[in-house]
């Protein structure tokens, strides 16, 4: 019987990339004066421009972090901070540039929005080429934007939250985002407004040695429902490129947020992303985050657990192979009584690469009735390969109920033997017991992502045995 | 298809160097049922899994032919596709992968030609329909692959796949070891509805207890890697009888 054939040197199939065409590209370097230009260029208000003035004091006052991954490769001389592809961004696909619009037909977005979405972003560089949100959700009154527009045309309500969440001060890459950033989405859901599918936005970077600063904004309203996809890709080059968000959510009293994630940037970009969100009273943050590609990831979903029953969910999974790092993990605080919440990490290792869990779960003394469960499981492929698990617990109220549990796998000869001895050739029974070990993190996604995400790593798998 | 035959010739099996079957030869064909007894640490069901090529078991010497054709040099998905087959004594678990999900896959792997896969609906009437023959709640399918399944559920599943991958030449490992009678009338009901000119049984076990419902038509004693005496059903019986301190004694007087 035909078996398939396995290249072994499979390629990211991602990698292809565009010539330039752009409309500006900043050379590179980070200056006062260009932090202030690109203010200028995008026709901001005062509050903006000295936001990121301030923020790019605090970058430049600040360490690098040392706590993590090694980011001793990144150049900060050594990168474009701004480049804008196009005048103005689409509203149909038709009034995209024809090369960028290829490069989405390739990822398949025009595609995906027909078929599942309510409501688009594509960001390619540092601005958003394509926006369109369905009709009757903007008839509702929900707003999905791209972030510059919304700094336009919703300043009130953007000046209110922006920073508030992740202030430029919380870390180095915080405040770099907070001096540069450009794009990224904006979304409002008026209150007891359920959004039943997903919005999603698409970021590509295309340039070398480019930076990717988007900042996304989110507010649920009281009582409303907003499940957000977010899906990113990038060229192979022999040198480094970053990308480095902010994503900040707001759910008020009430409101669920899903924010998911399926991060497959390819080997050569540092992505070091701050993502937090605050629940208030009886609010439901959940984020399903999923991280494959990437050289170095560095990032942390958090929620800010600040009202009586409200409840976080960090639910991931981390790929490492050859050279990469993936340091992910969750920060959970809860500062409100019965409040609640579930941190499930799922890493796999192969070729070398290293994963590594790292977690935070403060209790505050005002939490009484907390509930918190956290559980790392990895999965080893071979002896080079590395799984940490390092998990931080602050627990200043004696009244609540913790649970914390870790294993470290392998995939074992004996599963292997009993999937071979049914057929399956030795690839197709690695594959079954990885999407195995995924099962709880994939069957949260919506179908057509969760194939997409089996695809993704069977490609990564590929090759990976015998 | 042909009738099946397979032959074991002078076979030698060592495990981290320690030699476990030493000598061991047999030829089951299609339309028979073979009983393989002896007492634990024969070596039994080192020959079950050197059959199906588990990688641990190195094979020392001699030969292991289907159909005339080499089996040593297959992996154990090859043989799979070549109809042999193994009810395992101890099935693995494999967490997150449905039942329903592992039986398409190798439904699929073992009947499936390049672009002929089952369709999904196609594929659940003819797993409920065998599901009922075995008694086995629907609700199974949905269940992890032997994750939390009790002795009986397993034995039970072993016996569901066999008769969905219509194997060839079927071992059956200590397939009765943990059942209790009922289960034990169901899964060898389940296994004589296949009986059939193409599938040869090779049944291993400790106790004759499962022949009564099977029936070989051969019995073979194993003992410290050999089969020392082979015979009709009777011999199961005498065995039963006098145990097997008295082929011990018999063999080394």
């Amino acid at each position: 019987m035909a078996k398939p054939v396995i290249d072994i040197d499979q390629e990211y199939r991602y990698g292809f990339r565009d010539p330039e065409q752009y409309v500006f590209k900043s050379g590179k370097g980070l200056s006062r004066q260009l932090v202030a230009e690109i203010s200028e260029m995008k026709g901001e208000p005062e509050w903006m421009r000295e936001f990121r003035l301030k923020s790019l004091e605090t970058f430049l006052r600040k360490p690098m972090p040392e706590w993590g991954a090694d980011l001793s490769g990144i150049d900060f001389d050594n990168i474009h901070y701004y480049v804008r592809p196009a005048e103005r961004k689409g509203r149909s696909w038709d009034e995209v540039p024809e090369y960028i619009k290829r490069t989405f037909d390739r990822l398949g977005i025009p595609e995906a929005e027909r078929k599942f979405l309510a409501g688009v972003t594509a960001q390619y560089e540092s601005e958003v080429v394509y926006h369109n949100i369905r009709e009757d959700l903007a008839k509702q009154g929900v707003i999905f934007c791209d972030t510059d527009t919304a700094v336009r045309e919703y300043p009130d309500l953007v000046r209110k939250y922006i920073g508030t969440v992740v202030p430029p001060s919380d870390n180095k890459f915080a405040a770099l985002n907070s001096a540069v950033w450009s794009g990224g989405s904006f979304i409002y859901v008026p209150p007891n407004t359920r959004v039943e599918i997903p919005l999603q936005a698409y970021f590509r970077i295309n340039a070398e040695n480019m930076g990717q600063f988007e900042r996304t904004l989110i507010i649920a309203d009281e009582g409303s429902f907003v499940h957000y996809v977010e899906g990113c890709t990038a060229p192979i080059y022999s040198t480094d490129s970053l990308h480095s968000a902010v994503v900040e959510i707001i759910c008020l009293k009430g409101s669920r947020v899903r924010y998911t994630t399926i991060q497959n940037w390819s080997h050569n970009v540092y992505n070091l992303v701050t993502k937090r969100a605050v629940a208030y009273e009886d609010a439901t943050m959940e984020w399903v985050d999923g991280n494959i590609g990437s050289k170095v990831t560095m990032k942390y979903p958090a929620v800010f657990l600040m009202g009586k029953g409200a409840r976080g969910d960090v639910l991931s999974i981390a790929f490492a192979s050859t050279g990469q790092h993936q340091d992910a993990g969750a920060k959970v605080v809860h500062n409100a009584p019965y409040t609640s919440s579930t941190v499930t990490s799922k890493s796999i290792s192969k070729g070398g690469g290293t994963t590594t869990y790292r977690g935070l779960v403060r209790i505050n003394p005002n939490a009484h009735h907390a509930r918190c469960t956290v559980k790392c499981d990895a999965l080893l492929f071979d002896d080079h390969s590395k799984a940490e698990t390092i998990p931080y617990m602050d627990i200043l109220h004696e009244d609540v109920a913790i649970e914390h549990e870790a294993t470290v796998s392998k995939v074992r000869e004996d599963q292997l033997f009993y999937l071979m001895s049914r057929g399956l050739s030795e690839d197709e029974a690695t594959m079954m017991v990885v999407q195995g070990f995924l099962e709880p993190f994939t069957k949260e996604l919506p179908m057509e992502y969760a194939v997409e995400l089996n695809r993704l790593i069977q490609l990564e798998m590929e090759g990976s045995v015998g | 298809m042909a009738r099946p035959t397979l032959e074991i010739r002078d076979l030698h099996v060592s495990i981290e160097g320690k030699e476990i079957i030493r000598g061991l030869s047999l030829t089951v064909r299609g339309g028979e049922v073979h009983a393989i007894m002896g007492p634990n640490g024969s070596g039994k069901s080192t020959l079950a899994y050197t059959l199906m090529g588990h990688p641990r078991y190195v094979v020392e010497d001699g030969e292991i032919l289907m159909d005339g054709e080499d089996v040593l040099e297959m992996e154990p998905d090859e043989r799979a596709r070549r109809g042999l087959f193994l009810a395992f004594q101890y099935p693995v678990e494999i967490p997150g992968v449905t039942v329903a999900n592992f039986l398409r896959t190798a439904y699929n792997a073992i009947h499936g030609g390049e672009g002929e896969e089952i369709s999904v609906l196609e594929f659940h009437k003819l797993l409920k329909k065998h599901m009922e023959e075995l008694q086995i709640d629907e609700s199974f399918a949905s269940r992890y692959l032997n994750e939390g399944f009790s002795g009986g559920e397993k034995k039970r599943h072993e016996i569901l796949q066999m008769a969905l991958l219509k194997p060839r030449i079927a071992v059956m490992d200590e397939t009765d070891s943990g059942l209790d009678i009922d289960a034990l009338k169901i899964v060898a009901e389940g296994v004589n509805r296949q009986r059939s000119d193409e599938l040869g049984v090779l049944v291993i076990t400790h106790y004759q207890r499962i022949l009564r419902y099977l029936e070989p038509d051969y019995v073979h004693i194993m003992l410290d890697g050999r089969i020392v005496r082979s015979g009709g059903r009777e011999l199961a019986e005498e065995l039963e009888e006098k145990g097997y301190d008295w082929l011990k004694s018999e063999i080394s007087a």
